[in-house]
């Protein structure tokens, strides 16, 4: 499809990436050089990259002392080209680029919610233009508007109760991983012209499908447009292929930051840079136009960048996600499918910004780990959590059979690969709660109001497995629906109202959807219906008082079973124990079974996390008193984590009890939180002196005498 | 006939400092000693624990034996050698199947008038930790409530059937912080030819709660923990008195 090979392509291998289509992949796989010393070539910071830094840190007090937020904007859409250039010292900064026009100013982004957008404002002393609210209440709708107005009142009222939570239908979906690499390697114009191309050969039968498509492609084309303009605001052309490494990371961060100017999402990740971006530095190296120093430089002020990217967000988001996180996440390392490691020094380099910025939760630098990856870059991974505690982990032996070698992970767990796949977040249904609605017919257990249907609830004194499970499956059978139907408005809405373009534009045309529900609570569930089955748990009921918005009585719920007494004892999940391991593993299957029964928006593939990091904590204070002793408020465990204390036959245990989790059941990920202080990984070498020898001792104090 | 079965306090799945790499540590039920700085005070009684058979614990070793690639099991308590029978029968059978295999014991166990007693058991270990709570008998009574004769007689068992040995001491401030006193111990320890590491555990009160939980009182109230420096710095006067008696040793040949 491309005319010839680019001038600056000069040195490169070519290869289907260059003559047939695009395709990053195959550029990487023919370019990178493996690398597996060790760490010792890595350089410290440069006199710029600390004065920048400081400068960050300074910028950070002064926002902390504000109460959260330096400044906003409160008249501007943000749009990719909505702003004039911004930087921290231009003199020094060798990639530029921000959000607005300022560092850590705020941008307004109305098209996800106009509400939301005047809450966070609200919240920090700012006000939204009345003419902008005016327009987007009368003229111009809005992603949560378009939702409300599809709800159904049973919908209302499962989000109302929060036996479904965290639902992306006030803010921005995310999750959504544009191929910013593609613009390194091709240029803005090369990647237009394929989407003209695109769009020129695909279906002319206008059904709502095909119209849809055609708009998407028409609006990715504007995107690429303005993204080009963005290059010009900062006085650069980005519509030729970069040239260099520095053109190569400056490139690529514009499609990022253009991402980030148009869409405040749940989680905006980078994708699978370091290893692309290594070949660009390499050929430097090698024409000796680019010093190891040199190249750091270029990382560490890419980073930084990353790390200055904020959004203005409520309270209630935030403390949903415990903080203002954007999840950059940025995925190094992994495997190719013909099993070589895909490590570079540039891993090294993405990991060394820990050292040389300090430690930071963003971006996430996530390591997709495999038994075959070089045993230097393991030591260094080791080394640099140690330090830092700021490394995720994922295994991409699991993940490389499903998603070969350019996949990457977005949020904390979802993988997909880059530019060819997309996923719809679901944010997640929590089971936990699902279960209380089981015993009491669909009642809920804090409010005293009928959300799920009216089953008959458990009766009799004391728990009974066989009952409690039959009818746990009914109330999973109805949430499973409710659930995915949620979701499809809200994604219906999504794309309507809030469309990604930038990131779609680069993707290519025909992607894969993934359709990412969640679960949460899934360790207080196998607890819980292990102490029925192994203990003795007798249901305490009480009336509830049903109020109004306004706090008055307006009814009362009857005998609703709000507590729980338990005689004896039972297995817990994370002690490797199969009895109640097994229900864990159950239940994923049976929720993701009735999951995949229903139609999905778009043909989207289902499928399923148990990743809670933060949010367990909204939805424990949710929760009331659950069968397994936990009681109401006390937090869920974190993602498929063994409810804390509970797991008290050590680590190994506990992660087997994880382990059994079907990854089939849960592709789109299943996290662990895993925290463990330095001394429980073996002895301190001060007061260990192992590999003693007496022979080489007795020579030691012969050879003390002799001096 | 049924399944010879021990009574085990617990079992570890990732044991990090109890021998090589990463382990599977069982924890038996039952101990004659009283260490006054003991921190699991819930191991003493021999009537306690859950009765488990050999093959019920190494199925929970087998399980997840990828994670024991460069370790293997380790045997603690309380002390294991209270049921030497039970604790031979794991040992062969874990031998049998290649795992390596590694006794933590105080050795009070040990009765030097019958080695031979001991002979299967140290035919399938393949370390043995040693904990030796003070070289000085008089005080070793007072702190432990038993003479560390058969202890001392025990290391020099292992010394002669060429077992590796790492010795484990623990700092505890007033008690065994003495500098002859470590001198002394470090000249009992250069007899031991099979000697291959010394760990000197700095003392901590960890351990307090559970006495609160079983209602004992704690032994030593009023004795502060001890610092990673105070435990490095015995280390270093031990390592001297293990070296003055290789000298004496090996001018003497």
């Amino acid at each position: 499809m491309f005319k010839s090979f680019a001038p600056e392509w000069e040195g490169f291998e070519p290869g289907r990436w260059s003559n047939t289509s695009v395709n990053v992949r195959d550029f990487i796989l023919k370019n990178f050089t493996p690398y597996d010393g060790d760490e010792s070539f890595l350089e410290g910071p440069t006199e710029a990259t600390t004065k920048l830094w400081e400068q960050v840190m300074d910028l950070s007090r002064q926002e902390r002392e504000k109460g959260g937020v330096l400044d906003m904007d409160t008249k501007i859409i943000s749009t990719i080209t909505s702003h004039g250039p911004g930087y921290l010292n231009k003199d020094l900064e060798k990639i530029v680029g921000l959000q607005t026009d300022k560092p850590f100013k705020r941008s307004l982004q109305p098209f996800g919610g106009i509400r939301m957008a005047q809450q966070a404002c609200k919240e920090y002393g700012y006000e939204v233009d009345p003419e902008v609210v005016d327009i987007f209440t009368k003229y111009r709708k809005t992603h949560n508007q378009g939702v409300f107005d599809a709800y159904t009142p049973e919908m209302r009222l499962a989000r109302h109760a929060a036996i479904l939570t965290g639902l992306p239908d006030a803010y921005g979906r995310g999750r959504i991983i544009g191929d910013y690499r593609r613009i390194a390697l091709y240029g803005i114009d090369m990647l237009i012209e394929d989407k003209e191309h695109q769009k020129a050969t695909h279906f002319v039968r206008m059904t709502s499908k095909n119209i849809r498509l055609r708009e998407e492609l028409s609006e990715q084309i504007s995107a690429l447009k303005d993204l080009k303009k963005l290059g010009e605001i900062y006085g650069l052309d980005i519509s030729r292929p970069a040239k260099n490494a520095q053109e190569a990371v400056q490139w690529l961060y514009f499609g990022y930051l253009a991402a980030v100017k148009e869409q405040n999402g749940a989680a905006m990740s980078l994708g699978r840079t370091s290893t692309f971006l290594d070949i660009y530095i390499q050929r430097d190296l090698e024409r000796g136009i680019l010093t190891e120093r040199e190249a750091q430089e270029l990382i560490d002020h890419f980073i930084m960048k990353l790390r200055m990217v904020r959004f203005a967000r409520t309270p209630e988001y935030n403390s949903l996600f415990s903080g203002d996180p954007t999840w950059v996440t940025e995925s190094i390392g992994g495997v190719s499918v013909d099993g070589v490691p895909m490590v570079t020094k540039n891993s090294f380099r993405y990991l060394n910004t820990l050292n040389n910025l300090g430690t930071a939760p963003e971006p996430n630098m996530t390591v997709l780990w495999s038994t075959r990856l070089p045993l230097n870059f393991k030591k260094f991974c080791a080394k640099m959590s140690i330090k830092s505690s700021s490394i995720q982990y994922e295994n991409d032996d699991l993940m490389r059979v499903t998603h070969g070698d350019d996949y990457a992970i977005a949020c904390c767990v979802s993988s997909m690969r880059v530019g060819k796949e997309m996923q719809f977040f679901g944010a997640r249904a929590n089971l936990a709660k699902c279960l209380l609605y089981a015993i009491n017919g669909g009642v809920d257990e804090r409010l005293g109001i009928q959300v799920g249907p009216k089953y008959r609830p458990v009766e009799g004194d004391v728990l009974d497995y066989d009952d409690v499970m039959q009818k746990y499956d009914d109330m999973m059978e109805w949430l499973a629906g409710l659930y995915v139907n949620t979701l499809n408005v809200i994604h219906y809405m999504h794309d309507k109202y809030s469309y990604e373009r930038v990131q779609m534009a680069l993707h290519d045309r025909d992607v894969k959807r993934y359709f990412a529900t969640g679960i949460a609570g899934l360790s207080v569930v196998a607890d819980s219906l292990s102490a029925i089955k192994y203990a003795k748990v007798k249901p305490i009921r009480k009336d509830i008082e049903i109020k109004n918005k306004a706090g008055e009585v307006v009814d009362v719920a009857r005998n609703v079973i709000v507590d729980y007494e338990i005689e004896g004892d039972f297995p817990k999940y994370g002690n490797d124990d199969d009895r109640v391991d097994e229900i864990a593993v159950n239940i994923v299957r049976t929720f993701m079974d009735k999951i995949r029964k229903h139609h999905t928006y778009r043909d989207s593939v289902p499928t399923m996390s148990i990743l809670t990091i933060t949010s367990n904590v909204v939805y424990g204070k949710k929760t009331g008193n659950t069968p397994d002793g936990r009681k109401q408020g006390v937090p869920l465990a974190p993602g498929a984590n063994p409810m804390h204390g509970r797991d008290s036959h050590g680590a190994v245990a506990s992660l087997s009890s994880v382990a059994k989790l079907p990854f089939r059941h849960a592709q789109d990920g299943i996290s662990n939180t895993f925290s463990i202080v330095p001394d429980a990984l073996g002895k301190n070498t001060k007061v260990f002196a192992g590999d003693l020898d007496i022979d080489r001792l007795t020579q030691e104090a012969l050879n003390e005498d002799a001096e | 006939m049924s399944e010879l079965t021990g009574r085990i306090h617990s079992t570890e799945s990732f044991g990090t400092v109890d021998g090589p790499g990463v382990r599977f540590v069982v924890f038996f039920q039952g101990c004659p000693m009283r260490c006054k700085y003991c921190h699991n005070p819930d191991t003493w009684e021999k009537s306690g624990g859950t009765e488990m058979t050999v093959r019920e614990i190494l199925t929970l070793y087998e399980r997840n034996k990828a994670f024991y690639g460069n370790g293997g099991i380790t045997a603690t308590g309380g002390e294991p050698m209270v049921q030497l029978g039970f604790l031979t029968a794991l040992f062969t059978e874990a031998k049998r199947r290649r795992i390596h295999t590694c006794l933590d014991t105080s050795g009070v166990c040990y009765d030097p008038g019958h080695p031979e007693k001991f002979d299967a058991l140290l035919n399938v270990t393949d370390l043995v930790m040693l904990d030796i709570k003070h070289i000085d008998d008089a005080k070793h009574r007072q702190l432990t409530g038993h003479s560390n004769v058969n202890i001392l007689a025990f290391a020099q068992r292992l010394s002669a059937q060429g077992i590796p040995v790492w010795i484990r001491h623990v700092i505890v401030p007033g008690w065994t912080d003495d500098r002859a006193e470590q001198l002394a111990l470090g000249d009992a320890l250069g007899g031991i030819r099979t000697l291959k590491a010394l760990d000197c555990l700095p003392y901590h009160d960890m351990g307090k709660r559970k006495y609160e939980e079983l209602g004992i009182p704690y032994p030593l109230p009023d004795t502060p923990p001890a610092t990673p420096e105070h435990a490095a710095a015995a280390r270093a006067v031990i390592l001297e008195g293990i070296k003055k008696r290789l000298r004496r040793d090996a001018k003497s040949e």
